[in-house]
């Protein structure tokens, strides 16, 4: 499981670190929200991999925590999905109003004077 | 728990509720408007000015007063901190938002919609920055910070603020994630994400987790120094406060400001003596960053043409300055470096508005290519008969652009000579008999290379805006735009006049962040309030 998990956000990570490093910027928010799926994962599991366990308890009175995941962590991706999320769509509103203006969607807001 | 403990909260949930209020009351009423962001803005501020009188007399022990959100005791919950340091940032902030704010008034507060509920979100997200004792919370109000500071950079769009808010977005969101990165790695590796905690914990981690640790502080430092621009990472500032409206550029400085404040407590708490093998982590890196901004702020200032590049690289000068005082790992330049910081960031500020009033003296055809499209939109009569207008507006504009460029440049006798003098007589003081190193000659050296390339580059700017812009009308000024320079480049003076109780303020800020152990005591020892006893609490 710890490899499938490396091997995916490894996978997300330079598939994205790639995107937003190119021109165009339907690219670059493509890049963004892989960069962001990455590292949301990467938060999720610095609780470590846990199979069978749940991260909270009803039951009153002193537990043994080894036997729950560590919630907090799962808190911390939930928060950052949102913010990320936001984040992205208004990079999105931002880049249609960017095409509006400037008619291409280049990320300076011109294409280059030669094109390779 | 007193009722000033429940103050604290108030930088954060003030700004939040004024700014909601905003949304909701039509963009027509705007005077209304600015009326209801002008009171919220002032509230904060004195609220802000009361935490320092507190502090001051003694009221909260260990002069740190901690507020535990939600009753959770410490580093299980989030503590909002307040601090000497962070009580000096507040009123910092305060002050720029004070003055951005009254510049807005005459115009640009008028050329988009919901600029003061934008401008209530960003002073929410900076204070929240400043008084947060914990790091994932710290991201939060970063990113709340960020979304109102695109908004902003956006408001009057055009195409030359939506091209520099599209790149702005992109790099602060990367720059975000690796935020998020710092902060897992930090928590995989030592189990807590509040900064006392982690200030006293770090010396008890075994190696591997150490080497995440260090990690993570570094992915952390990426996303802090991103936003206080140093050299390789900085290329956006002088981009963004060029196409920002100047209110907003004046409050982009405060952004800037807060990263640098954000590595300073970070730094000075967590890596400070107490971090066993981690002392002094990253302090060459920020040495030899610093050293690169300062010598690229300082390239910047000369090759400029434009006055708002000019202003750009000067606050990038100043965090350069500010990191490299950071990496030379000696606790006691905090102070000075402190002084420098309240002075450039008000000059900077100041700077930046007052560009905007020198623009209208190029004659009548460049002022059409200055003034973008905006103009349309905003109504040209009441800018006309709002305030009055100053007599000897040209007078009143070179002696405010002569104040400005005596602080920027570090001339006596304003507040600017007195950072660099306390900062190079520190260095030299610290160092003892034997002087400071060769790479302490070499940070001084440039101090100096840097302030005599701003006095050039600003005096031939000077002459240019005034000399020879031959017989155009006198410029058009209002008092509430002409105001703001003036408070601030007053509250520069005043910086002088008073550089001795100032000074022994920021000694005594310089001495609580050395002494972490007192943050950590109070933080983590803060008590819960009993549910019971709230009630009679509360009427002592």
């Amino acid at each position: 499981m710890e490899l499938v998990m490396a091997i995916a956000i490894g996978v997300l990570f330079s598939s994205g670190i790639w995107l937003v490093l190119r021109p165009r910027s339907f690219q670059v928010i493509m890049g963004l929200m892989l960069l962001s799926f990455a590292v949301n994962l990467f938060i999720f599991i610095t609780g470590r991999l846990w199979l069978d366990k749940p991260p909270l308890t009803t039951a009153p009175g002193p537990i043994d925590p080894a036997l729950y995941a560590d919630p907090l962590p799962q808190g911390l991706v939930l928060t950052a999905i949102v913010i990320g999320f936001a984040c992205t769509a208004l990079y999105l509103v931002v880049m249609l109003g960017s095409r509006g203006l400037t008619g291409t969607d280049h990320v300076d807001g011109k294409e280059r004077e030669q094109q390779d | 728990m007193q009722w000033t403990s429940h103050l604290i909260s108030l930088p954060v949930i003030l700004p939040l509720i004024t700014g909601t209020l905003l949304i909701f009351i039509n963009e027509r009423r705007h005077e209304f408007k600015l009326w209801l962001n002008a009171t919220g803005v002032a509230v904060t501020l004195l609220v802000s000015l009361l935490f320092v009188a507190l502090i001051e007399q003694g009221h909260f022990p260990g002069d740190t007063g901690v507020y535990l959100s939600a009753n959770w005791v410490a580093p299980f919950g989030i503590a909002l901190v307040i601090d000497r340091f962070s009580a000096l940032m507040l009123v910092l902030a305060g002050i720029i938002a004070v003055a951005s704010l009254m510049f807005a008034y005459q115009r640009w507060s008028r050329v988009g919609v919901h600029f003061h509920s934008l401008f209530q979100y960003l002073l929410m997200g900076i204070n929240g920055a400043l008084i947060t004792g914990d790091l994932f919370n710290l991201f939060v109000f970063f990113e709340v910070m960020l979304a109102s500071s695109y908004g902003l950079l956006l408001h009057g769009q055009n195409v030359t603020r939506i091209r520099a808010g599209m790149q702005f977005i992109a790099l602060n969101l990367v720059a975000s994630f690796f935020f998020l990165i710092g902060i897992a790695l930090v928590y995989a590796a030592s189990g807590t994400l509040n900064m006392a905690d982690l200030a006293g914990s770090i010396a008890m981690l075994n190696a591997t987790d150490r080497a995440l640790f260090e990690a993570g502080a570094a992915a952390l430092a990426v996303a802090f120094l991103t936003k206080s621009a140093i050299w390789p990472l900085g290329f956006w500032l002088p981009v963004a406060y060029g196409a920002a409206a100047p209110p907003v550029a004046a409050m982009l400085v405060v952004v800037t400001k807060v990263g640098i404040y954000v590595i300073y407590r970070l730094w000075l708490v967590v890596f400070a003596v107490d971090a066993g093998s981690s002392t002094g982590f990253g302090d060459a890196l920020l040495f030899w960053g610093g050293l690169a901004t300062m010598l690229f702020g300082t390239l910047g200032i000369l090759a400029s043409q434009d006055a708002r590049r000019v202003a750009s690289y000067c606050a990038i000068l100043s965090s350069g300055i500010l990191l490299t005082l950071l990496g030379l790992n000696r606790p006691e330049l905090a102070a000075s470096a402190m002084f420098y910081l309240v002075s450039s960031t008000l000059a900077v500020a100041a700077f930046i508005l007052l560009i905007e009033l020198t623009e209208r003296i190029y004659s009548p055809a460049s002022r059409l290519l200055a003034i973008t499209m905006e103009a349309f939109a905003s109504d040209d009569r009441s800018r006309e008969s709002a305030g009055f207008a100053i007599p000897g507006a040209l007078a009143f504009l070179g002696l405010m652009y002569v104040g400005c460029a005596l602080v920027l440049a570090g001339m006596p006798p304003l507040s600017g000579f007195i950072a660099k003098f306390g900062i190079v007589s520190t260095l030299l003081t610290v160092s003892g008999d034997a002087g400071p190193a060769l790479y302490g000659w070499l940070f001084v050296a440039l101090l100096f290379v840097s302030g005599f390339c701003a006095i050039i580059a600003l005096m031939r700017l000077g002459v240019r805006v005034f000399w020879s812009s031959g017989q155009n009308p006198p410029p058009n000024l209002q008092l509430s735009e002409a105001s703001p320079v003036m408070l601030l480049l007053a509250l520069c003076v005043a910086l002088t006049v008073n550089a001795g109780s100032v000074r022994s303020y920021m000694d005594r800020t310089s001495l609580d962040l050395t002494s972490a152990q007192n943050y950590i005591e109070q933080v983590m020892g803060a008590p819960q309030v009993k549910r019971g006893s709230t009630k009679s609490e509360a009427e002592r």
